[in-house]
């Protein structure tokens, strides 16, 4: 990763000089251990800030839209792909956006990490494949493959699929034969236990949000859920109104998540919402065969018509 | 949408779609009583409803 980062601070370090971007977007150590948050760059002296390492799990694809001028951001391939998504739906031109391409080894599940801790974790450090954390009572070393997150083990597109320059070597991509083993466990249960699932699922959601606004797909300028002529559903945190809005933002990203994860990253009570849009992306790729943003040149499936569309929903 | 809803748990029977003309009243029949009987078969829906009280 410590190539990675320097060949990432050349880039955006000689873009910005050359002044052929006016902004880079990238990834800053974040204000507490084991976490990075977005950062944009706009000085060749601030691109010492810029770091990559496995706690980047937010997807940068995000912060690339309504951007005045050339930006350059740093995509791995799940935000490569939201990229695609984004230049398909006319939120950013091609020519607007420098890639910079990161090729992707996953990324951790912090809240596993922390379940080991009873403590704070004061020290985070990567070497290789290894992770090694530091609190204020013991010190673990652990193998990065052992705690990646679900989405990045079951992912197989790790290499950006668009991208101006690299910043490292391709990597493998993994063939993965069951991609989809927690939407079938789900559909393997009875209706009853199905709803129980997503009833226990969301039951501590506080409604903040902060999946749908770490999430690329969701820039309507207003929400269905901030509409209040007419509301489309209620503001509190009544649990119909709860399910309501998880399984419509979920309906809103059919056939466009690229399952980055940055929506269960973002979710402060560790509620795995992708157990909603995965299913979605389950029936998009088993119906349609497609998966989002893989390729500049087609619309997503809701979004085109075909003689051939699966119609046995319909009378 | 009807599969994300069935995968949460809400009965198919309970999600109906349909095209219908305004000339096609036959079918309008129909498709009616084909939905209230299927939903009729069901029961009460208990899910996705908000209890104002
Ligand atoms: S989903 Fe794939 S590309 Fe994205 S962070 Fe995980 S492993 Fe990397
Ligand atoms: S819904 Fe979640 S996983 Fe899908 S694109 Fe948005 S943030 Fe990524
Ligand atoms: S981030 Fe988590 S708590 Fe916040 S609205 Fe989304 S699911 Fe609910």
């Amino acid at each position: 990763m410590d190539t990675c980062i320097q060949k990432i601070r050349e880039i955006a370090f000689q873009l910005l000089d050359k002044k052929e971007v006016e902004k880079v977007i990238g990834f800053s150590n974040g204000t507490i251990p084991m976490a990075t948050s977005p950062i944009t760059i706009a000085s060749k002296q601030d691109t010492e800030k810029l770091v990559f390492n496995s706690t980047c799990g937010l997807n940068l694809a995000n912060y690339i839209r309504q951007q005045k001028g050339k930006i350059a951001v740093i995509a791995k391939g799940c935000d490569s792909r939201n990229i695609v998504t984004h230049i398909i739906e006319n939120q950013v031109k091609r020519d607007q956006v420098y890639i910079i391409g990161v090729p992707c080894n996953g990324m951790i599940n912090k809240s596993k990490i922390k379940s080991l801790f009873e403590d704070e974790i004061q020290k985070f450090e990567e070497d290789g494949d290894s992770l090694i954390i530091e609190s204020s009572s013991k010190k673990e070393k652990l193998k990065k493959n052992d705690y990646l997150r679900e989405n990045c083990r079951l992912c197989q597109h790790r290499n950006p699929v668009i991208y101006d320059v690299l910043a490292g070597d391709l990597v493998k991509e993994q063939i993965i034969d069951v991609p989809y083993p927690d939407v079938e466990k789900i559909a393997a249960l009875e209706a009853d236990a199905r709803w129980i699932h997503f009833q226990d699922l969301t039951k501590n959601c506080i409604r903040c949000y902060a999946c749908r606004n770490a999430c690329p797909l969701c820039y309507c300028p207003t929400c269905f859920v901030d509409e209040s002529g007419p509301q489309w559903v209620g503001k509190g945190q009544d649990k119909t109104d709860i399910n309501t809005f998880h399984f419509l933002r979920a309906f809103h990203c059919a056939g466009r998540c690229t399952d980055c994860g940055a929506c269960a990253e973002a979710c402060p009570m560790d509620i795995n919402v992708r157990d909603f849009t995965r299913k979605l992306n389950k029936d998009t790729f088993d119906m349609f065969g497609w998966e989002a943003g893989l390729d500049l040149t087609k619309r997503p499936p809701l979004d085109a018509y075909s003689p051939d569309d699966p119609n046995d929903f319909i009378k | 949408m009807g599969n994300l809803l069935e995968h949460m748990g809400i009965e198919r029977d309970r999600i109906h779609f349909s095209w219908i003309s305004s000339a096609e009243a036959t079918k309008f029949v129909d498709v009616v009583k084909e939905i209230s009987n299927k939903v009729r078969a069901l029961g009460p829906n208990k899910k996705l409803v908000k209890d104002y009280n």
